[in-house]
């Protein structure tokens, strides 16, 4: 016997009357005025660059920390402790070679140093490791980075392009710099281009402030500054631990710590992107403090209300059963 | 045409009827409630375990997410009004229903004002009221001005647990013969205790107002005291690891003392994963918390958690 039309008809009567009496059973009068909005469906979307060891394969980050002797036991010895272990490769670079273990530049200790011991450093990496990674982050022995948010910021940038990201600062130099507290990180390219520039001349140590330098250099060498802020606008590198930023204020006129920014800055917790990367002026109790919050404390169950990822490219697959809002106070 | 629409019907009316059968089919799975038998004489409540949870169904989940609904009582005072504020403006708007509960009125925040100075009466008060208003909730959770609670961990420790039987749980302390919830870190009464407590406040002797004179309990063992009698016992409330989840120090208390006590290990050492509540903790260090509970994570983490809860409507914090 073929199929007639009536059979078609009777199945397609069959699903109707399923789904309907699916959705009446499972409904509750009082909702529907809240179900009007979007019936909550169940998405079962895949994520394929969500996956976490991909990430770690494709964008490979090479960290180096700036310490020295005084500060192994107090500082660095915390950044091992916690967020060093998720870089690809870790470095700590100090003027002395220690068990730490540390690399020993041929620099001295000292606030005038720091730009010989970042120009050192980068030529150390450029020497051993440049082929390796592909990307290279420079940090302070006190600030906290979320690596996981670092590489998601970097996956959809091209390491081959000469291109550098951080806390846009606008002062010193026309096309502005990168805050060195905050941390910031170097394309393949760019770590390129900065050692060429200081084997041409062209770069040269004409200051001791680091950050500002090696901004004035990444524009010699036509290194472009990066916009590092989330899709919302919101900061992912910050010069000052996390109170500087979001406690809620009256508006005001920009207080001394945000004077230097680029991009216009927000007080409050518009200040700063969930997925945030770094922090600075941490030290040990908030350096483990912050490692808590990041990757142990979390509210169970609970829907974030960022989702960078919402966009209609997943693949999502919407399974049968409409399930209504669970809990909202 | 009338053959193909008769079809239509058959199929659909088929097509409920089926449905029907399975939902009803479905209600009468085992029950998954706890035994009763001996919940309220151990003295430790356990979250669920993952395994607890995954042989629930998911309408049975539904149905518990939409029960475990939490009454927030917030002792206030008009000299802590930063404290006050930012309770409002941060945790407490993951509460089904907060109520703030004054010492005495101020035009400057709402709150039910119960016009008393002493603590142990003003306790009383706020939770006979909390029980009057109650409506439809079932768990009610008591906070100081300087504590932090995170009440999705809260739900989720509560969410097998029947809310007809008498918990009183938090972080139990034992003086003497008397085991007692600290205020501090935040005391959880289900209905059933709440209802045996106002019960009990009417009686004098077991339950004075305004305590002895001569030795004058805390408000917190107190509280043990008149418990006691209707036969509810304080439990401590922890994880499936045994860690408490009810804090009367701040985070950074915490892992200061952790520093000492696990070096090697200082995070895993402190405290739970889905801690409850932290205590002594100041208005700026509670928006930060904001920031560190519910946003701060790294990109690309997902936890499979068993159920979901909405953040709250019309909040820019969390």
């Amino acid at each position: 016997m073929g199929i007639t039309r009536s059979h078609v008809f009777f199945v397609t009567g069959l699903c109707v009357g399923f789904l309907y009496m699916h959705y009446i059973v499972y409904s509750d009068p009082n909702d529907v005025m809240k179900m009007m909005n979007v019936p909550l469906l169940m998405f079962k979307c895949s994520h394929p660059d969500k996956n976490e060891s991909t990430l770690s394969q494709n964008v490979r980050v090479l960290c180096w920390i700036m310490t020295g002797p005084r500060n192994l036991e107090s500082r660095a010895k915390h950044i091992r402790a916690t967020w060093a272990k998720r870089c690809n490769k870790i470095l700590y670079m100090s003027s002395v070679e220690t068990d730490f273990p540390t690399v020993g530049l041929n620099v001295s200790e000292g606030r005038d140093q720091l730009y010989w011991k970042t120009i050192r450093a980068f030529q150390y990496i450029y020497q051993h490791h440049q082929n390796d990674y592909d990307w290279f982050l420079k940090a302070d022995d006190d600030t906290f980075v979320v690596i996981e948010n670092l590489r998601h910021i970097l996956s959809k940038q091209d390491p081959k392009k000469p291109v550098y990201f951080g806390r846009r600062f606008a002062p010193f130099v026309h096309q502005g710099y990168m805050s060195g507290g905050a941390g910031y990180v170097l394309s393949k390219e760019a770590l390129k281009r900065f050692i060429e520039g200081f084997d041409k001349g062209k770069c040269t140590h004409f200051s001791t402030i680091e950050d500002m330098a090696l901004g004035k250099c990444m524009e010699t060498m036509n290194v472009e500054p990066g916009d590092s802020r989330d899709v919302k606008g919101r900061q992912t590198f910050h010069p000052y631990p996390p109170d500087k930023y979001l406690i809620k204020q009256q508006p005001r006129k920009r207080p001394w710590y945000l004077i230097y920014d680029h991009y216009k800055p927000r007080e409050g917790p518009e200040c700063c992107s969930d997925h945030a990367v770094s922090f600075h002026y941490i030290y040990p109790v908030q350096m483990y403090m912050l490692d808590y919050f990041t990757y142990h404390l979390r509210p169970y169950g609970y829907k974030y209300r960022y989702n960078p990822d919402n966009t209609i490219s997943q693949k999502c697959f919407i399974t049968a059963v409409p399930l209504r809002k669970y809990s909202n106070p | 045409m009338l053959s193909e629409g008769s079809s239509f019907m058959k199929g659909m009316a088929l097509g409920g009827i089926f449905c029907l059968v399975l939902a009803l089919l479905g209600s009468f799975t085992p029950g998954m409630q706890s035994s009763p038998e001996d919940q309220h004489h151990h003295h430790h409540i356990k979250a669920p375990s993952t395994d607890e949870l995954q042989r629930l169904s998911e309408p049975q989940m539904v149905e518990l997410t939409k029960k475990v609904r939490v009454y927030c009582v917030v002792m206030v005072q008009p000299k802590v009004l930063v404290y006050w504020a930012t309770a409002k403006d941060t945790w407490s708007k993951h509460c089904d229903q907060a109520v703030f509960y004054s010492s005495e009125s101020t035009k400057a925040l709402e709150a039910v004002d119960l016009n008393e100075k002493d603590e142990w009466a003003r306790l009383r008060k706020a939770l006979k009221h909390a029980y009057d208003n109650a409506g439809d909730l079932r768990w009610f959770f008591v906070a100081r001005p300087t504590t932090f609670a995170i009440i999705e961990n809260l739900k989720y420790l509560l969410l097998v647990k029947d809310p007809n039987e008498p918990f009183y749980i938090g972080h139990t302390v034992k003086s003497g013969e008397l085991e007692y919830v600290e205020y501090d870190s935040g005391i959880v009464l289900s209905y059933e205790a709440l209802e045996r407590l106002v019960k009990v406040f009417k009686d004098e002797e077991k339950c004075p107002e305004r305590g002895r004179a001569l030795w004058k309990l805390s408000e917190e063992k107190q509280l043990a005291v008149c418990l006691k009698y209707t036969g509810v016992f304080a439990e401590n409330g922890e994880d499936v690891h045994g860690k408490g989840l009810f804090n009367g120090k701040s985070v950074s208390s915490l892992i200061e003392e952790s520093m000492v006590k696990n070096p090697q290990d200082v995070v895993e050492g402190c405290c739970s994963d889905l801690a409850v509540t932290f205590g002594g903790m100041s208005p700026s260090q509670m928006q930060v918390m904001m920031f560190g509970v519910y946003r701060l994570r790294p990109y690309g983490h997902d936890f499979h958690d068993s159920l979901i809860l909405l953040p709250p409507e019309g909040s820019d914090n969390d």
